[in-house]
């Protein structure tokens, strides 16, 4: 099946940084795709970029609607309504001056779209778990609570009948045991409307409540990707390991603390970028001629068709499988 | 969904009702004007403008300086005329162009501000410092140059108050829409597919207009202040009575030697106490469109 | 483990506010042992940042406080101003979240860090504050040329490591770490944990360490107590209480941050329906029923008291 959005060699600068820096990755139509990275690692600008938010310095964004048709002209003019957003805090991302009813109506006003929209905004509410919608119609964003907000956000988005959802930490701000219901309504947004997801995260435990596939985001570059129990269970890519070795409660890796924090991407180190934190390479353990490959050579870009790949000249050295000959 | 807007706006005013009846110096500012807009726009009733006309009251036989109740309620000044009518027919000219005045500085100053603070860039720098240009040049002498070279009517007096006094306006607008203008729901917004037009009116425009409001009624006293002024100096209309330049003859004319204090204390007390009251009700309305408390919690 | 350097009994905190009163601690008790960690977790609204404020009575004017509490063997709420200005920071010192907002933005770290030093005169002169701040930063892992850095030329775990810093200058006892990692990504909050634990190893120092993420408490907590609706439902030795929650509140609160690898938790993420009840409105009898999937007719009319369950655990909840 041919992909939903296609990202080809993606960059984003903003003066001297590089904060995306050749990002090639398809979200596949039905899928939730995983984009986890610390901060500073160029995973929100990238959605931004994907949402028409923010501009690309080069490479290509292809969004294909999954109804085949094409956005027309006037479309475009407006951004894409095939692609909608979700954002970390909701309490930021709703007007306190407007109703709910106004709000989760703004898409479809601002398109024009005026019929039927008090049944449209209706159904979306209660397809975000509002209900009876009526009833948070004339309703204040102050008057609900953290997670009635997140709901009312989605609900925004869903009304214009979107075939991706870009959802950026859509639980960070929310309280724990809100997160798991939040979660569990972008599980049945995909079900029933056959949608896709590709949701922004810090949170590898997210990523194993919903994700179907990983991409492991580091300094501007995925450097890992693939299904969610691969890149969860037997991490490739030294950095993936140390992330997976640091959530609290995975008590069956030693812990590997890596020093620092992650660069400046005015300053993306030669060679392959991981290189000065990798504890591989600092162990001193890698072949020469491996080695010598880490500091002078950026590893490739992944293969965004592959199953599984990583970007590790470590990894390839050890002739471990970089494609789909993994199996699925 | 006209109802529902409708609903919205008839809880939004009766949220604002309560909060401004609840507030004493809101109420008194308001009671105070509400007799000043009576009395102007009962102008007509309560005095004969003809008395203005000094032919026509040295013809009805008025006294000279007549002190307050030897002659009507507020006695006569040197041309014969009744203070009571001046002050009644002053309020009408004093509240128009105040209101007047300030409707041009509001407009003047939410435009730039607006556009300043939400376009940015080069458009916000050149508006910026044509601003700050206005800032700088001492207000007074450049609203007397004017007036002076505009001519001496009511219209261009108003038109020197508003093209003087929007510089303030425009910068406070400016700094709040780019508050705004930073919150995630006009990102919201805009992935949503929303232009410029549709983030101003919707979302920038309902999240500062509590500020221009409450703007508003302050700068309507200095409007005021600025016309009477510039009526005490001589470059008001000659032709309208207004509460400035009763002020102007009185001095002129030697009340203040004379001990004539009934010709020129009640445009004063008038003018201090329509200030007075617009102030009050400013500040309360400030106090409730405070853009901390109108958001949630 | 002799006695405890902070005991805490029966304490109830009600917050004054324009919307009347409103109880945030309804009726706490705890002691903490020299050298012990207790993990406090809960939902926002719980009240466990309004319990870790008043263990140094940093409350609003006006709050409604009683109980008992006695830190290092003083009455806290009997102490004169100056015993208090003593009793904080040299006993017990407090490490807030949101370490930009924490930090003065026109001072540099090192001279916030020397502040509380010269305060409270731990130390005789500007030189041995120099001394001893340049130790401080190289005990929380920062390199001594930070000392000259101001707030912002730091990244945000730096920013964490200073504010450690700060709350170490005066040697407390006691260090009360409010959601201190929160902001922070994991590999950093990893960082700053492993500091907490290496900082216990090389003293004697107690710690309560707040967060609403359960599962960090694992990492650095002897003993969890978690909170809701004001009180402590369910506490015991940490690893006990996480892996196997009696109090159908723990239970909902350790799934909520799933296992990697555990295939229940695959595509299946697991939260409870409804929201943190908010302090001014509490529902009637267990503050939990309403969200509590095993709830029985009698929850509605009965808040239970923390009761027995099993060695060394307790836990408010009528099935038990």
């Amino acid at each position: 099946m041919s992909a939903i959005v296609s990202l080809t060699d993606v960059s984003v600068r903003f003066g001297p940084s590089r904060a995306v820096d050749g990002v090639s990755v398809d979200v596949k139509p039905g899928e939730v795709l995983a984009l986890v990275g610390e901060s500073g690692s160029g995973k929100t600008t990238l959605i931004r970029a994907i949402q028409g938010l923010q501009s690309v310095t080069s490479g290509q964004i292809t969004h294909t609607p999954a109804s085949g048709d094409r956005p027309t002209g006037s479309d475009r003019s407006r951004g894409n309504r095939g692609v909608q957003m979700i954002f970390q805090d909701p309490t930021g991302a709703l007007n306190p001056r407007q109703t709910i009813y106004e709000i989760v109506a703004e898409g479809l006003r601002i398109r024009k779209e005026s019929k039927d929209e008090a049944a449209r905004v209706a159904r979306a509410l209660s397809r975000a778990g509002l209900r009876p919608p009526e009833r948070f119609f004339p309703m204040y964003p102050h008057q609900i609570s953290g997670g009635q907000r997140q709901r009312v956000v989605i609900a925004g988005a869903m009304v214009m009948e979107p075939d991706l959802l870009l959802a950026d930490e859509p639980v960070a701000s929310l309280d724990a045991s809100i997160r798991g219901e939040i979660l569990a309504l972008m599980l049945d947004l995909v079900g029933e409307t056959g949608l896709s997801i590709l949701v922004v995260t810090h949170d590898l435990g997210l990523a194993w409540n919903i994700a179907d596939r990983v991409a492991v985001m580091y300094l501007g570059r995925i450097v890992e990707l693939g299904p969610t129990e691969r890149i969860l269970g037997s991490p490739k890519h030294p950095y993936t390991r140390a992330l997976l070795s640091v959530v609290p409660e995975t008590t069956r890796m030693e812990q590997q603390i890596l020093t620092g924090e992650i660069p400046d991407s005015r300053r993306i180190p030669v060679g392959c970028r991981f290189h000065p934190r990798c504890p591989l390479f600092q162990s001193g353990t890698l072949p020469d001629e491996v080695a010598s490959r880490c500091i002078t050579e950026d590893p490739d870009q992944l293969d965004s068709s592959a199953t599984w790949s990583v970007a590790c000249w470590a990894v390839a050295a050890d002739g471990e499988p970089e494609d789909g000959s993994v199996g699925a | 969904m006209t109802s529902l807007a409708m609903q919205r706006r008839r809880a939004t005013a009766r949220r604002v009702l309560t909060q401004f009846r609840n507030s004493r110096p809101g109420v008194i500012g308001f009671a105070v004007l509400l007799v000043f807009v009576i009395v102007a726009l009962a102008a007509p009733l309560l005095a004969d403008v003809r008395e203005l006309n000094p032919v026509f009251a040295r013809a009805q036989g008025n006294p000279q300086w007549a002190a307050p109740g030897t002659f009507g309620v507020l006695g006569t000044d040197h041309l014969r005329r009744s203070v009571w009518v001046q002050f009644v027919w002053g309020s009408r000219v004093s509240l128009f162009v105040g209101l007047a005045a300030t409707v041009l500085t509001i407009s003047i100053g939410s435009v730039v501000g607006i556009i300043s603070g939400f376009v940015g860039g080069r458009i916000d720098s050149v508006l910026m410092r044509i601003t700050e240009w206005f800032l700088v040049i001492p207000f007074l002498p450049l609203a007397i140059v004017l007036a002076s070279i505009l001519g001496r009517n009511v219209w261009n007096i108003i038109l020197v108050i508003g093209v003087t006094s929007w510089p303030s306006t425009a910068r406070l607008l400016r700094a709040q829409v780019l508050t705004v203008k930073q919150r995630l729901f006009v990102d919201r917004s805009r992935s949503l597919g929303a232009g410029n037009a549709h983030l101003v009116a919707r979302h920038i425009l309902p999240n500062v207009s509590g500020l221009i409001l409450a703007n508003a009624t302050l700068a309507v006293p200095i409007s005021i202040l600025t016309e009477t002024t510039l009526s005490f100096l001589g470059l008001g209309d000659p032709s309208s009575a207004s509460w400035g330049k009763t002020l102007e003859e009185a001095f002129v004319n030697g009340a203040m030697v004379r001990n004539a204090w009934w010709y020129f204390l009640p445009a004063g007390v008038g003018i201090l106490a329509v200030v007075l009251a617009f102030t009050l009700i400013g500040r309360t309305l400030e106090e409730i469109a405070d853009p901390r408390l109108g958001q949630a919690r | 483990m002799s006695w405890p350097v902070l005991s805490v009994k029966d304490l109830t905190i009600t917050y004054n506010s324009s919307a009347g009163l409103v109880p945030a601690v309804r009726g706490v008790s705890f002691d903490l042992a020299v050298g012990e960690s207790l993990g406090l977790a809960g939902e926002s609204g719980c009240g466990k940042s309004t319990l870790a404020n008043s263990l140094l009575r940093l409350l609003p004017e006006g709050t409604v406080t009683s109980g008992e509490v006695t830190i290092d063997g003083q009455d806290l709420f009997a102490l004169s101003p100056g015993g208090l200005r003593a009793v904080r920071w040299t006993t017990g010192a407090i490490v807030f979240q949101g370490a930009l907002h924490a930090l003065n933005p026109v001072q540099t770290a090192g001279r916030q860090v020397r502040e509380p030093m010269h305060v409270h005169e731990t130390v005789a002169s500007d030189d041995e504050a120099r001394v001893r701040s340049r130790q401080l930063f190289e005990r929380v892992g920062l390199s001594a040329n930070l000392l000259e850095a101001y707030p912002h030329q730091l990244s945000g775990g730096q920013r964490q490591r200073v504010l450690i810093a700060m709350a170490l200058a005066c040697d407390p006892q006691l260090l009360i770490a409010d959601e201190p990692t929160t902001a922070l990504d994991l590999m950093v909050q990893a960082q700053v944990l492993a500091l907490i634990a290496e900082l216990r190893e090389e003293s004697s120092l107690s710690l309560i360490f707040i967060t609403h993420d359960l599962s960090v408490l694992t990492c650095v907590a002897d003993r969890l107590a978690i909170m809701y609706a004001g009180r402590i439902v369910e506490q015991g030795p940490s690893m006990d209480v996480f892996q196997n929650a009696t109090h159908p509140y723990t239970k909902a609160l350790a799934a909520a941050f799933p296992t990697i690898g555990d295939p229940a938790s695959r595509k299946a993420p697991s939260g409870l329906a409804g929201d943190p009840p908010t302090p001014g409105a509490l529902p009637s009898g267990c503050p939990f029923h309403p969200r509590c999937p095993l709830a029985e007719d009698r929850c509605r009319t009965i808040e239970p008291d923390l009761r027995s369950s099993g060695q060394g655990r307790e836990a408010a909840c009528v099935l038990i």
